[in-house]
């Protein structure tokens, strides 16, 4: 269907042209003109963005503009930060620093384009169907930035019935999609059996790919089972886990953890667990949640820290960015200065996140906190995956956050931006490619 | 049909027939990198031209352009002003099938301010600091010029010392055509009264075959270009808009934009141009989603490059939010806009930014995004540079 289809599709001519019949002034011999249709001229628009998308392309007055760009930069460690990125080497997290306070927004995304074309074909930007489900809401942990977690005697708290999670699966299922992200609190009461027998259960009825828990759940559940983490990560391995979520990374500075969340503060935790997963056999994402009191070295340190991590057990296929949503929360509350990211800084970081991760292949833009519109622009600032068409938010959407798209509307979304738009698996494997606008 | 490029003569009138369609054009990718370097080399780029780079799909490519040429121009100062918007009265005779704003005479939500009301406004917005007031409203079948003029007299007795710039060219013709008078002597009675300048409204597209599609009963193309001719001569200056993102396929933006660059090397009355994004909600076009955020920036990019003429380029934050608006200052936009304070037309019609945004909001966001706040007055003249970043904590 033309994206621009409209209510009052009629020709303009024809509109003339009945009118001098109704008033019958036509004059003899008149000829109806054929004028194209608004569909037919969009659909020209259609066909002229399709040729230009796919056909190969050099952009060499682009090149040009931003070396020279470069070449004339005043300032030497930026000079030297934009080289480096430029070659393809790694960056120190100096020039990290550097390339974040004060790197040309578009220059970012020129080399973040470029860094990106080393690891993804040009012109493709995958998305997956996926379904969040989140079992519990009941947490012993209560981070400030969370307006998720109840405490379990409020009359709003839920551990969610086994046939109401096959119901959202099977939901899933049908809508197209291909994972389910679970994720909850830390609840003291679910023992490492519950799991096992959970997941069991949903891998005997179910093919579909379990992407679930988080760093800080693998550790509540061990210490409530009386297990080592890698007992843990065993078991639920054997009992059908297939990945593991980054979430809960936050940022990954002491400093910073300790005024966001008292119990999670140990972050060489977080990456001492994920490690233990990646020994497991349990491939794990990344993420980085900033926009929330951390300055930009913060930013940096995380980023180094996740990269180090990669280069020994090279566990991490993606590294996804989320910014702090304010609603609701006690840290916005404690913080009432506070501001959301703006549009430029979102970029900078993704960008230059793009550039310094040299060892995760996928990176992702974030429409869920950032909204669609930037969404798509973090298309052309390094990240080549759109993420999740999440069939339920509902972490996000408590705080404040809550856009939704369906499958036309992605596809469409990222069409529209310039690429082919593919439909992944939780691991990135593409299933379908969407060089047009499926019909509703 | 003969391409665009000298607009003024090709235009083709605003009578509707199939001739009339734009030229087809071809795209290529080395059309696009051509159409680039002949903007980085100072070139006037064609109505192609045009069309071949808002399909490009480098969007950082076209913004790298548009950024450069708009440093050569601009540097990395970006300008804002302390500004208010009054509606006075949201009673139209039209019906424009994308407005979420006007209402009939009766009609559920209709109003019309009384002078105290408006009085009130302007004495409330000169004492927060405003040197603008920005009023345009629907087109009321009983408010005569009269009526107008006296509106701008009672602003201008709340707020002696504040610009009025006021009332789209639809609302003048309006006027013209009540009163059975040229426009040109209506303009004079409302310059005679107080008014300083014109906005750029009504514009929509003005090519034909999209104008008749979504607010026939309007003022046309020529007929708005017309006005604001006749206003620029009698030495006011005034701005432009165009509303996209609705039905309007790419060629039409293109025309539209080189329409506006054939009357400003005409006249060089033109402020700045304005993108104004299609707001999809309670309206009759049926066109239920917001403009995507590629298509915000490349279309402050292709007017940079395109607008040769034009010293300034709009990324109005109401109509994109704050962060599409922010980034655009880096695809070809020196301009955000002002405070604004109460925002009716394109808040009715779905727009999820919010009426107001504090100065020193427009501060950080500026500052944010790497340049240096300006603060200037209607026509663009620097009342303040904020060059030191300290002193911002003290707006």
């Amino acid at each position: 269907m033309n994206p621009y289809s409209i209510n009052c599709s009629r020709k303009p001519v024809w509109r003339e042209f009945e009118k001098s019949i109704v008033q019958n002034t036509l004059p003899a011999g008149a000829g109806f003109q054929e004028a194209p249709t608004l569909e037919e001229i969009n659909g020209r628009d259609s066909e002229r963005q399709k040729v230009l998308n796919t056909e190969s392309r050099e952009s060499k007055v682009h090149d040009a503009l931003m070396l020279a760009q470069i070449s004339q930069t005043q300032d030497d460690r930026l000079k030297d930060a934009y080289q480096t990125a430029y070659e393809g080497r790694r960056l120190s997290g100096e020039q990290g620093q550097i390339l974040l306070d004060s790197g040309d927004l578009n220059v970012l995304g020129w080399l973040a384009t470029r860094a990106k074309e080393r690891f993804h074909p040009r012109g493709k930007v995958s998305f997956l169907i996926d379904r969040n489900i989140n079992y519990t809401n009941i947490c012993r942990i209560g981070c400030d930035f969370c307006a998720f977690y109840r405490r379990g005697h409020e009359a709003d708290s839920y551990v969610l019935p086994k046939e109401e999670i096959f119901k959202k699966i099977e939901e899933t299922i049908e809508l197209g999609g291909t994972g389910t992200l679970m994720q909850g609190g830390v609840n003291p009461h679910l023992k490492i059996e519950y799991y096992e027998d959970l997941f069991r259960s949903i891998k005997e009825r179910y093919k579909i790919h379990l992407h679930a828990l988080s760093v800080i759940e693998i550790e509540g559940i061990a210490q409530v089972s009386r297990l080592t983490v890698a007992e843990t990560l065993e078991r639920l391995k054997a009992a059908g886990l297939d990945s593991i979520p980054g979430a809960g990374a936050e940022i990954l500075s002491d400093e910073i953890r300790l005024e966001q969340s008292p119990v999670k503060r140990h972050s060489h935790r977080w990456i001492k667990v994920m490690q233990e997963a990646h020994r497991a056999n349990l491939p794990t994402t990344a993420t980085m949640m900033f926009g929330a009191l951390e300055e930009r070295k913060h930013i940096i340190e995380h980023i180094l820290r996740i990269r180090d991590a990669q280069d020994e057990t090279k566990g991490f296929y993606a590294f996804i960015l989320w910014t702090f949503q304010g609603e609701n929360t006690e840290l916005a509350k404690k913080n009432p200065n506070m501001q959301p990211t703006s549009g430029v800084e979102y970029l900078r970081v993704l960008a230059v996140s793009r550039l310094m991760m040299d060892n995760i292949p996928n990176i992702q833009g974030s429409w869920v906190t950032m909204g669609p519109k930037i969404g798509q622009i973090s298309l052309h600032y390094g990240a080549n995956d759109m993420g999740s068409i999440m069939i339920e938010e509902n972490v996000v959407s408590a705080a404040g956050t809550s856009y939704t798209l369906d499958r036309k509307n992605m596809i469409e979304l990222i069409r529209r931006s310039g690429f082919t738009p593919v439909q992944r698996d939780t691991y990135y494997n593409i299933l379908a490619e969407y060089p047009e606008t499926p019909a509703q | 049909m003969e391409s665009l490029t000298c607009a003024s003569s090709h235009i083709p009138p605003c009578k509707l027939d199939g001739a009339q369609m734009l030229p087809k054009v071809k795209v290529s990718y080395s059309a696009v990198q051509s159409a680039l370097s002949k903007a980085l080399r100072g070139e006037r780029l064609s109505f192609e031209d045009g069309v071949n780079l808002y399909h490009s799909p480098d969007l950082v490519e076209l913004g790298a352009v548009a950024n450069e040429l708009n440093l050569r121009i601009n540097g990395r100062d970006v300008y804002f002003n302390v500004n208010r918007h009054i509606n006075p009265t949201n009673i139209c005779a039209l019906s424009c099938k994308f407005c979420a704003f006007s209402r009939k005479p009766g009609e559920d939500g209709a109003y019309a301010y009384s002078e105290e009301e408006i009085s009130h406004r302007a004495r409330v917005a000169a004492e927060s600091g405003a040197t603008e007031i920005h009023m345009v409203g629907g087109l009321h079948p009983r408010w005569k010029l009269s009526n107008y003029t006296n509106i701008i007299r009672t602003v201008k007795q709340a707020a002696p010392h504040v610009h009025v710039k006021a009332f789209t060219a639809v609302e003048l013709d309006w006027l013209a055509r009540k009163e059975r008078k040229q426009v040109a002597e209506v303009i004079a009675e409302l310059r005679d009264a107080g008014l300083g300048s014109f906005p750029g409204g009504g514009a929509e597209i003005f090519t034909p075959y999209v104008r008749e599609l979504i607010c026939d009963t309007k003022l046309t193309g020529d007929g708005w270009l017309d006005i604001h001719r006749t206003a620029h001569k009698m030495g006011l200056r005034s701005n432009c808009t165009m509303l996209y993102g609705h039905i309007e396929d790419i060629g039409a933006r293109v025309d539209h934009m080189l329409r506006l660059r054939a009357l400003q090397d005409e006249t060089s009355g033109f402020n700045v141009f304005i993108p104004l994004a299609y707001q999809p909600e309670n309206n009759e076009l049926g066109i239920n989603r917001h403009t995507y955020g590629v298509d915000d920036l490349k279309t402050v990019a292709v007017a940079r490059l395109l607008m040769d003429n034009f010293r300034h380029i709009k990324s109005y934050w109401i109509m994109t939010g704050d962060r599409v608006a922010q980034t655009a200052l880096h695809f070809g936009a020196n301009d955000l806009d002002g405070t604004v304070v109460e925002e009716k037309i394109a808040n009715m019609a779905g727009s999820q930014s919010g009426m107001a945004m504090a100065k020193s909001k427009l501060l950080r966001v500026i500052r944010d995004a790497d340049r240096i706040p300006v603060e200037r007055s209607t026509v663009y003249e620097p009342i303040r540079r904020y060059d030191n970043p300290a002193e911002d904590a003290l707006v």
